[in-house]
């Protein structure tokens, strides 16, 4: 059994054999027979309908609602407008905070973008609302709509992402331009993204006096618990949210978007419970999306193919009246050894929905430039994609100069071409064909992540029964938080995962932060080990200052918790149950809590990141232009593995959204209305099963004592970078056309025969 | 939804009488129908379920060698028929190709000869479309339209038929038959649905009441089963529409063409019989030089409608490649991927 000795020095040791172990998901039973209640299962007694009717223009104004028809629709409640509806306590345009987006929650009859809330009309029935909505036929005064990146002047955003500052550079980039015997200088273009989950976004909700009961998918349980509390001026303790299972988040449900306060409002309105979910094509607008960026890389090597200069410039939107801005370019900061770069981006205001985060928020649009843009300069030096790379490796992080906690690249490389074969591949392109003629391209690219932290509190539990308790309101959006986040805790309070009740996806529980950033295993599980670690000691004191117990004084040697009892370090002979103690101690069970949080001084210190390796086969029917990824290993580290099963389908997940990305995704935007013509899940592409290959996994051990108290980094969005740029550079090397506009056509690869 | 009539007739005469109503439609599987209903594309005020109607399920050989397929048969139980997979293998590994294998199960045959376009602009209320309501403009005309037509469109409308099915149907001169409110009638498929002209919102040849009851391959339609293909270029491996599809079988003696037959799909707004390329085929070897002659002529009357170019010259490609499979033969089984480039592509599991 693996010790668990994770923080310096403890008093009291943990055992126990559930982290590690590839346990299937606990909630799969219940999901495949359909028990697993969804936001929108939920049905409250006298719950109405609500729809959303959403604007057929991108900018400009309402300026007529046949409100009248819709409420002589039969089964027709009420309609709510700008001009008649429940009052805000504050304004919904006010930020109070950088994670506070602005929100389309009737406050006004403007237009910003297409797909945006201008009514809601609330019925006894699902019909009887979509219908009402219908007949509101709203007017418009139309003004024109700002489209595409080029669609007004560009201005420097004072931040981008999550406050990551605009530019970054370290060296001198015209130099090593200038000193440079090769040079890539090269622009590529990334397309508007939708998140697309499965379970759109939904919500129940339910006043009960002053305080409300909300049924809504969320990855940040108390982040919208606080935004419900501002926006309709009540406090915390009067709002409960359950969310125990999402279909699906991927960045969308993370901060409250205006769609479920209008659901709020209009359960207020009517005074019953009301359901509001969206339509698919309703989640093009109001809930975020990847913004378009085009990116010019400018790449220097020497003549033995040594960077000299890596400057990355992106180009991204945000909408007319918010702030988010895709952190395309700093996807360069971390994995090549180039002694100067460059980092930069600049912006339009075009009329969308504010961007937002969606998985791997400039990592995957940075990726695939950063990847295909090495791949060019390795075929410009002649050398080996992998070759290069690794003559480029970065020993510290190039940005900052740190060294990283841990980096086990150099194995992901080694591991993932081995089981690949990369070393059979043919340096030249449209060299490689299968039995049928079909062309043959092997690429690849190095995938990275950072490995975040957020804050969380956890509240562990021994019962006199013996049995344990976890509590951490955690998200569970199909990544497996359910299973993962039960292992941790079961070996943080050593017990068997069958005797550790772990509650989870509601607000009464303990904050554990957002399910995000690939660092909520990281971030709640530190919390859980850490409130494990509390109720341990806690039970050591009732016994080892007891005379009565095998364990007295025992607590300068200390115990170590496994199987449900205490054992003396130094003489494992003497050893108790926690019933026994508990029991003996006259009390019904004992409770702790701890939190998980970044260590400021361990990330002044070091660069964490995950890191990984994905190579790709693709074959290219030569005259038809038609493209199959028929191959793709990618070896990950990402430091402690919890649930090698759970890992291995996320960073399936993820490839196949690189896949995605490189080949088929893409918000087609009529360049004068705004509005998006694919916004469905026949149009708006993604792989279906018959594009998915066999797809191979390697998780390469690493061992970082630094990220955080359990050595996790995370694995939820790394998947994506590296596969996408993999893929595309498999379609350079299997028809030596190189596409630098993205998702890849099927005309582009008809310009050779 | 707008609210609507159910009717559910007894037989077919009943249907026609329902249906011949203004705002009637008639209800089969629904799969794309009821679409276009949530989306408030289409908005009947009555739906005419002619899905238990009797003898409508049928496929059976008649006398004279033809096949007759009745308008309610699944397309996955005629594709899966091994009999009629035999003798039109190109029908049914178009029908393969399309859709997902469980939109298959429930569409009808008589549905997919007259699913609706999949221009965007059609579907998007908020376009305008001549098509969706006559007279308002085309939006898709300067819009984003690198998939729409280029034959037979016209300014009013640039939408393309969307139906694999129908590609090698009109090239093996599929009759449609046909019950209205005047009787009997047949058609052959060519001549079902129109080219937009000046009048796009009318798509077919049929009249209110209208109710095709069995698509009919005449007896010469048997006579390409050793070599007929069926090739569809998509963006993805499945569940995708043709970027351009084409069928071509071959009627081979002597090792020269006896005859030919060609038609594309994804083209234009009806299923596109080449029969110019088939005249270059007629009596000679089948060569790559005269199959390429043949693309030639089956394209020279395309023009792009907008960033579209390219479907030009794929459809060519797709034209010669078409035709080469058909003269290789057609294979004992159709491939796990069907009518897909990478048919050939080892260890491919079924789309």
């Amino acid at each position: 059994m693996p010790e668990l000795n994770l923080t310096s020095a403890p008093a009291h040791l943990r055992h126990g054999s559930s982290i590690g172990q590839p346990l299937t998901r606990r909630d799969g039973v219940l999901k495949v027979k359909g028990q697993a209640t969804y936001a929108a299962d939920n049905h409250p007694p006298g719950m109405l309908f609500a729809v959303m009717a959403v604007s057929g223009i991108a900018h400009g104004r309402v300026t007529s609602l046949d409100v009248a028809a819709a409420k002589r629709h039969p089964g027709v409640v009420d309609v709510m407008t700008p001009d008649h509806k429940p009052q805000l306590a504050i304004d919904p345009e006010i930020k109070t905070n950088p994670f506070v987006f602005r929100m389309e929650v009737l406050q006004s009859n403007e237009v910003r973008y297409a797909n945006q809330p201008i009514a809601v009309v609330i019925a006894e029935t699902l019909e009887a609302a979509t219908e009402g909505a219908v007949l509101l036929a709203p007017r418009y005064e139309e003004l024109p709509a700002l489209v595409g990146v080029d669609a007004g002047a560009s201005f420097v955003p004072p931040v981008v992402g999550v406050g990551n500052p605009t530019e970054n550079h370290r060296g001198d980039v015209e130099a090593g331009l200038a000193s440079a015997d090769k040079q890539i200088d090269a622009i590529y273009e990334t397309p508007p993204q939708y998140h697309n989950a499965m379970e759109p976004h939904a919500i129940v909700a339910h006043w009960d006096g002053d305080g409300v009961q909300i049924d809504m998918p969320t990855q940040g349980l108390m982040l919208s618990l606080a935004r419900v509390a501002e926006l309709f001026g009540i406090a915390h303790d009067k709002i409960h949210i359950r969310s125990p299972f999402l279909g699906g988040g991927f960045g969308s449900k993370g901060l409250m978007a205006g769609p479920p306060v209008l659901g709020l409002m209009a359960a207020k309105l009517v005074g019953r419970p009301v359901k509001l979910v969206l339509r698919r094509e309703q989640m093009y607008g109001p809930v975020g999306h990847r913004a378009p960026t085009r990116q010019r890389l400018r790449i220097g090597a020497d003549g033995e193919g040594r960077l000299t200069a890596l400057d990355h410039h992106a180009r991204t939107v945000s909408s007319t009246f918010d702030d988010f801005y895709e952190p395309a370019a700093d996807a360069s900061h971390t994995l090549y050894a180039a002694p100067a770069i460059r980092t930069s981006h600049d912006a339009v205001r075009v009329n969308t929905g504010t961007p937002l985060f969606m998985r791997a928020p400039g990592e995957a649009t940075g990726s695939i430039a950063l990847e295909s843009a090495i791949d060019e300069m390795a075929w410009a030096c002649g050398m080996d994609p992998l070759a290069f790379r690794l003559k480029n490796y970065a020993e510290v992080e190039p940005i900052t100069g740190k060294p990283f906690s841990s980096k086990a690249l150099r194995a992901c490389y080694d591991q993932g071409a081995a089981r690949f074969g990369w070393a059979k591949r043919l340096l030249q392109p449209r060299q490689m064909r299968d039995d049928s003629g079909l062309l043959v391209g092997w690429g690849m690219g190095t995938a990275t992540f950072p490995a975040l932290m957020f804050q969380a509190q956890a509240r562990a539990v021994i019962r006199r029964d013996g049995a344990g308790v976890m509590e951490i309101g955690a998200h569970d959006m199909g990544q497996g938080a359910w299973t993962a986040l039960a292992q941790i805790a079961a070996d943080a309070v050593g017990l068997d995962i069958d005797r550790v009740e772990f509650k989870a996806g509601t607000s009464d529980l303990p904050d554990a932060g957002i399910a995000g950033g690939s660092a909520h295993t990281a971030t709640a599980g530190a919390a859980i080990h850490s409130a494990g670690a509390a109720v341990i000691a806690k039970l050591a004191d009732l016994a080892t200052n007891d005379e009565r117990s095998p364990l007295f004084g025992a607590g300068n040697a200390g115990v170590i918790a496994r199987d449900g009892r205490l054992i003396r370090r130094d003489d494992e002979s003497r050893s108790e149950s926690y019933a026994e103690i508990l029991a003996r101690a006259g009390v019904a069970e004992v409770e702790a809590r701890g939190t998980g949080a970044p260590n400021p001084a361990a990330m002044e210190e070091y660069a964490m990141h995950a890191h990984g390796a994905v190579f790709a086969e693709v074959k290219v029917d030569p005259e038809l232009g038609q493209i199959r990824v028929t191959r793709m290993v990618g070896a990950f580290a990402a430091g402690r593995i919890v649930n090698p099963h759970l890992v291995k389908s996320q960073l399936f997940g993820g490839m196949i959204w690189g896949m995605s990305f490189a080949l088929h995704e893409e918000a087609i935007t009529d360049r004068r209305s705004g509005r998006i013509m694919n916004a469905n899940l026949g149009e708006y592409h993604i792989p279906v099963n018959a594009d998915v290959p066999p797809l191979d996994v390697i998780t390469v051990e690493e061992h970082d004592p630094h990220v955080n108290a359990l050595g996790i980094k995370g694995v939820g969005e790394i998947g994506i970078t590296g596969s996408a740029g993999a893929v595309a550079n498999a379609v350079w090397h299997a028809t030596g056309v190189r596409v630098r506009r993205f998702p890849i056509r099927i005309e582009e690869l008809l310009t050779q025969r | 939804m707008k609210q609507f009539d159910y009717v559910r007739p007894a037989t077919v005469a009943e249907a026609i009488a329902a249906a011949a109503q203004p705002g009637a439609t008639y209800l089969a599987a629904g799969t794309n129908l009821l679409d276009l209903m949530k989306g408030n594309i289409s908005r009947p005020d009555r739906l005419v379920d002619v899905t238990h109607l009797d003898g409508l399920d049928g496929i059976e050989t008649l006398a004279d060698g033809s096949v007759r397929i009745g308008a309610l048969v699944s397309n996955a139980d005629l594709a899966h028929d091994a009999g009629f997979a035999k003798a039109y293998p190109a029908v049914a590994e178009a029908l393969l190709s399309g859709a997902s294998a469980q939109l298959r199960n429930a569409a009808t045959v008589g549905g997919n000869l007259l699913q609706r376009t999949r221009c965007a602009y059609f579907y998007d209320t908020a376009s305008r479309c001549n098509k969706r309501e006559a007279g308002s403009g085309c939006d898709a005309r300067d819009g984003e339209n690198r998939t729409h037509a280029v034959l037979g469109w016209s300014e009013n409308c640039i939408a393309t038929n969307p139906s694999d099915f129908c590609v090698p149907l009109v090239a093996l001169d599929a009759i449609v038959e046909i019950e209205g409110r005047n009787g009997r009638r047949e058609i052959t498929l060519d001549e079902l649905h129109r080219l937009p002209g000046n009048t796009p919102e009318r798509e077919s040849a049929l009249e209110p009441g209208d109710l095709i009851v069995a698509v009919r391959l005449p007896p010469a339609a048997r006579g390409f089963a050793a070599h007929a293909r069926y090739l569809k270029v998509r963006e993805r491996t499945s569940y995708a529409f043709a970027i351009v599809s084409a069928a071509a079988a071959l009627r081979i003696e002597n090792g020269k063409v006896a005859e030919a037959r060609l038609a594309l799909g994804g083209v234009a707004a009806k299923p596109w019989r080449a029969r110019a390329a088939e005249d270059v085929l007629r009596g000679v070897a089948p060569t790559a030089g005269v199959f390429q002659e043949a693309a030639w002529r089956a394209l020279t009357d395309a023009k792009p409608s907008g960033d579209n170019a390219y479907k030009i010259e794929l459809a060519r490609r797709i034209v010669v490649r078409a035709l080469i499979l058909a003269a290789a033969g057609t294979p004992a089984r159709i491939a796990a991927l069907p009518a897909s480039p990478f048919a050939s592509t080892s260890g491919a599991i079924h789309a």
